[in-house]
């Protein structure tokens, strides 16, 4: 589809949802909007595209209270100023979005999670990227290091990279957009995808690459839309198994689970984002006693995301059941670099092999 | 042996007015500046008890002086019926002197403490004379005593004594001096005007150093005084049992009969029998055992309650209402006054208010407003059955949070009235935990709940209600011009929104470019007249159409417009202004209308 063509759709969507509302008013009818309801008791696992989606529930929202009303008001203006930036071939960003709404009066957003929020569901309405409406995320993507060639399409040409050769230590940065890449050879066995910047720059010190043919994603926590886009190519297009390597507390489970299953947040594009094949790894909270690795006390707030994750349709499996309240009863977790007790190749030498082996990686 | 000698020629016995002056604290004196509220405390309770006995509405006039440095001149000045000149000196200058000791019935003031210990106070501090001017009545001159106190024999010393020409009829006047300081003027204040509320018959004026404060009087009625009545059977101790046996020459049974209220021949027997006396014995013959299975028996038996409401003086709902409406901006305000009641053989009767919103502040616990026998109470509020009462009631149910104390905008008024009001010490700050008054007081307080919370909830389906019309009046029409804009489509009506949804009366005002426009839509299905009143600081001289008549209020125009609207029609005004103050509409019921000011 042609950059023109993308635009116009957008604008039509949008513009769409304009109609809708006006219509109403004529009718004599509150203008509203229905959406699906955006919990944790609205995602359903759907068996084709085998990732999490938003479930049947929706919630409308109708302009008859004065929070509600305003709701409404700042999308009309968000569609507004959309559809110009559309006309226009402008681009911004989404902290750009936030300072544009200073202008908007009873409209004004008054924090940019709000103004996120609305583009989420200005995205779930028309199902359209909000790449398509020439919106941009302020975060940036993580990187890449391994056996393997990209090419992007930058705004100064085509450029050729292999993220081992032509890289520094670093590695090669994820862009914004993922839909300016081609992958266009590789060398690899395996993806593996990592929480904390320490062990991406241990593995790559350990040569633990080269050794087992592996591309080092690191996740730079919660990862970005375009770092789970990243992972979801590898997996699909390349065909390489794609391994999570994260902490062992609640909130890394949940960096697992948003590659795997895709995020509560962005229910709606999981089959863009989510990668359904990817595995875990660890550190599990077996691994915690089985490596009697160094630990601290579950926090409150740690006990209170495990039982909520108990409850979560993502980590409905007997294995996370299993792993989770074994991890409550031993009220622990230790961080993925506290294998370096056992020695700084610990983790390359003996863990990563074994256990990978074990899940039949290699 | 001679330790004992020794001794012996150190005992000797205390004086009351010594008692005091090293006790201060028992009366209230603890500091200079607690000393100050006091003594004006004392002084007008006196007067608004003597008043209340000549029955004339009381006047009373407060004064603070700085002398010198640390000194004041503390003058209270009442038109109450004044003091026979013979008893002045008693009145001022001897403690535990009064008229109220010894009676059963209702009174602010009773133990003859108060006044005389601010007079000795005073002395202690600062060394001058207490100064008494009293009439007591036209036909004679007024009294001028300048008075102390011997502390050794709590005797009056009269230091000079004249009779004076003075402009009022009747009244008393107190001036004293003594060491003090003002810090506890806003205290001082708090205490007159709390007194104000309770006393809603009285004016009360304090001058505190050149500044002048007038508590008005919501009513011109004087409360009936409370009269004494005889002690009831189960308020009665062995002593004050065998002081009144002592006194009679009846039988048992006369003397029952006689010097008990409540108290008939059926009684009288049944006392007697259980007692296992002859009701034929002389009651001054009867031994201490006797007499002591005598009480027991007037304990056991039976007894109604005494006579409330001839001893008792409430101050009654609608006066609280008005009282505390007065003094303190409310949104909302109830009293009640619970049927009489007794604790240990005393009648009293609970009273108490609960007062929402208006200037009370929106933080913090609920202002406790705690008053005894019309007398505010200031201190130990954490000591006091009051507020224990008030912590043991659920107020969540009641649409309130609550740690401990209620927390918001809430003031909760409780009055206890009784012929004896059981304090926890004699500066009686705080009322005693006794079960029979704690639990009138959560009854009263849990019936007034229910009122709150009836009006809370109404409040909020109004808020509710409020809210609604500004979402349909003021925001969906701008998201009707935005998206109006964005479809490129001439500008969707939102009138039939607004007449779907609200289908009521609707007045908008809005302001813009220094026009002011005030539209009035009948969505009803019936014709309405009404009357629009707008007041704001514009005069709104090119009102088109004029309004019917303007009124000038110091500077704010009240513009009045009349208007009759069939179903569906809609009627608007506008002229050139800043749009500021306030729109209402009358000529239709509340839960028919619908302003709407879009300027704020």
């Amino acid at each position: 589809m042609s950059r023109e063509e993308m635009d116009a759709i957008a604008k039509e969507r949008l513009v769409g949802i304009a109609r809708e509302w006006y219509d109403q008013m004529q009718n004599g009818i509150v203008p509203y909007v229905r959406l699906p309801t955006r919990t944790k008791q609205n995602i359903e696992y759907d068996d084709e595209s085998e990732v999490w989606k938003y479930g049947e529930r929706e919630s409308t929202r109708a302009a008859t209270t004065e929070k509600s009303a305003i709701h409404l008001l700042k999308m009309a203006y968000v569609i507004g100023f959309l559809k110009q930036q559309l006309e226009e071939n402008r681009s911004s960003t989404l902290r750009e979005l936030y300072y544009i709404s200073e202008g908007w009066k009873k409209a004004k957003f008054s924090a940019q999670d709000e103004s996120n929020l609305l583009i989420e569901d200005l995205e779930i309405i028309t199902d359209v990227q909000r790449e398509a409406f020439h919106l941009r995320p302020e975060e940036d993507g993580a990187s890449i290091f391994g056996p393997l060639r990209i090419r992007e399409t930058t705004r100064r040409g085509v450029k050729e990279i292999h993220c081992q050769e032509d890289v520094g230590e670093a590695g090669y940065p994820i862009p914004n957009n993922v839909d300016t890449l081609d992958f266009v050879d590789h060398d690899a066995k395996f993806v593996i995808a990592i929480e904390t910047g320490g062990m991406y720059a241990r593995l790559m010190e350990n040569g633990f690459d080269e050794e087992y043919g592996a591309i080092l994603v690191h996740l730079k926590g919660q990862p970005a839309r375009s770092t789970r886009r990243v992972l979801r190519r590898l997996n699909e297009s390349l065909d390489l198994p794609v391994v999570v390597f994260t902490d062992g507390d609640p909130w890394s489970y949940r960096i697992y689970a948003s590659v795997a299953y895709g995020s509560i947040k962005s229910a709606h594009m999981s089959e863009l984002l989510a990668t359904p094949r990817a595995q875990f790894v660890g550190v599990q909270p077996t691994d915690i006693s089985d490596y009697n690795l160094p630990s601290d006390k579950l926090t409150e707030q740690d006990i209170n995301a495990l039982k909520a994750e108990l409850t979560d349709p993502r980590f409905a499996t007997e294995y996370w059941h299993n792993q989770i309240n074994l991890q409550l009863e031993m009220k622990l977790k230790s961080e993925q670099q506290a294998f370096a007790s056992r020695g700084l190749d610990f983790v390359t030498k003996e863990y990563l092999p074994t256990r990978l082996s074990e899940m039949g990686v290699i | 042996m001679a330790i004992a000698e020794d001794l012996a020629r150190e005992q000797r016995s205390i004086s009351v007015a010594e008692f005091f002056e090293k006790n201060k604290h028992l009366l209230g004196f603890d500091s200079p500046t607690r000393g100050i509220i006091t003594t004006i405390k004392e002084a007008v309770d006196n007067a608004l008890d003597a008043c209340e006995e000549a029955e004339v509405l009381p006047d009373i006039f407060v004064s603070i002086r700085k002398v010198e440095t640390e000194v004041y001149r503390i003058t209270v000045e009442d038109n109450g019926p004044g003091i026979v000149p013979e008893n002045i000196p008693f009145v001022f200058g001897k403690l535990l002197y009064g008229s109220r000791f010894h009676q059963i019935r209702q009174s602010r003031g009773q133990q003859g403490i108060g006044i005389s210990a601010a007079v000795l106070y005073a002395q202690l501090t600062t060394g001058t004379p207490a100064l008494v001017v009293s009439r007591t009545g036209a036909r004679e001159k007024a009294h001028r005593f300048e008075l102390m106190i011997k502390t050794e024999t709590n005797e009056p010393e009269i230091i000079s004594h004249e009779e004076i020409e003075w402009d009022r009829t009747h009244g008393t006047r107190l001036e004293i001096q003594f060491k003090s300081t003002l810090a506890a003027k806003k205290r001082l204040l708090d205490y007159l005007r709390l007194t104000a509320i309770v006393n809603p018959h009285a004016r009360i004026t304090a001058d505190i150093d050149g500044e002048v404060t007038t508590f008005e009087r919501a009513s011109n009625e004087v409360p009936p005084c409370p009269r004494p009545i005889l002690p009831h059977p189960h308020g009665i101790e062995f002593g004050a049992l065998k002081r009144l046996a002592d006194a009679s020459n009846g039988t048992v049974k006369e003397f029952l009969i006689d010097n008990f209220s409540r108290v008939g021949e059926k009684t009288a027997d049944e006392m007697i029998g259980v007692a296992g006396l002859r009701p034929t014995r002389k009651v001054k013959r009867l031994d201490a055992d006797e007499l002591k299975r005598l009480l027991d028996a007037m304990q056991s038996v039976k007894v109604p309650a005494p006579p409330a409401q001839q001893c008792l003086s409430p101050i009654g709902e609608d006066l609280i209402c008005r009282g505390l409406e007065k003094e303190i901006q409310l949104d909302f305000v109830r009293a009640r006054t619970r049927p009489s009641a007794v604790h240990g053989g005393h009648s009293f009767i609970i009273e108490a208010a609960i007062g929402y919103g208006g200037k009370l502040p929106a933080e913090g616990n609920a202002r406790i407003l705690r008053f005894a026998n019309r007398v505010p109470l200031l201190y130990q509020q954490g000591a006091c059955a009051i507020t224990n009462a008030v912590s043991q009631v659920n107020w969540r149910n009641y649409g309130l949070s609550q740690q401990g104390l209620p927390v918001g905008q809430v003031l909760i008024m409780v009055h206890v009235a009784s012929t004896n009001v059981p304090f926890t010490s004699e500066s009686k700050d705080a009322v005693a935990s006794i079960p029979e008054i704690e639990r009138e007081i959560v009854l009263v307080l849990q019936e007034l709940g229910r009122e709150l919370k009836t009006y809370l909830s109404r409040r909020e389906r109004k808020k509710q209600q409020d809210d609604r019309a500004r979402a349909v009046c003021s925001i969906i029409p701008e998201i009707a011009a935005k998206v109006s804009e964005i479809v490129e489509l001439p500008l969707v009506d939102t009138s039939p929104i607004e007449g779907r949804i609200m289908r009521k009366v609707v007045a908008k005002k809005r302001t813009s470019n220094g026009r002011v426009c005030i539209e009035v839509n009948n969505y009803t299905g019936r014709e309405v007249a009404l009357i629009l009143y707008n007041l704001s600081r514009d005069t709104a001289e090119d009102a088109e159409p004029g309004p019917d008549f303007v009124d000038d209020i110091g500077g704010e125009y009240n513009k009045v417009w009349r208007c009759t609207l069939d179903a569906g029609e809609a009627w608007q005004v506008v002229y050139t202004g800043t749009g500021d103050g306030t729109l209402d509409l009358r000529g239709v019921e509340d839960s028919m209308k619908v302003v709407v000011d879009l300027d704020v």
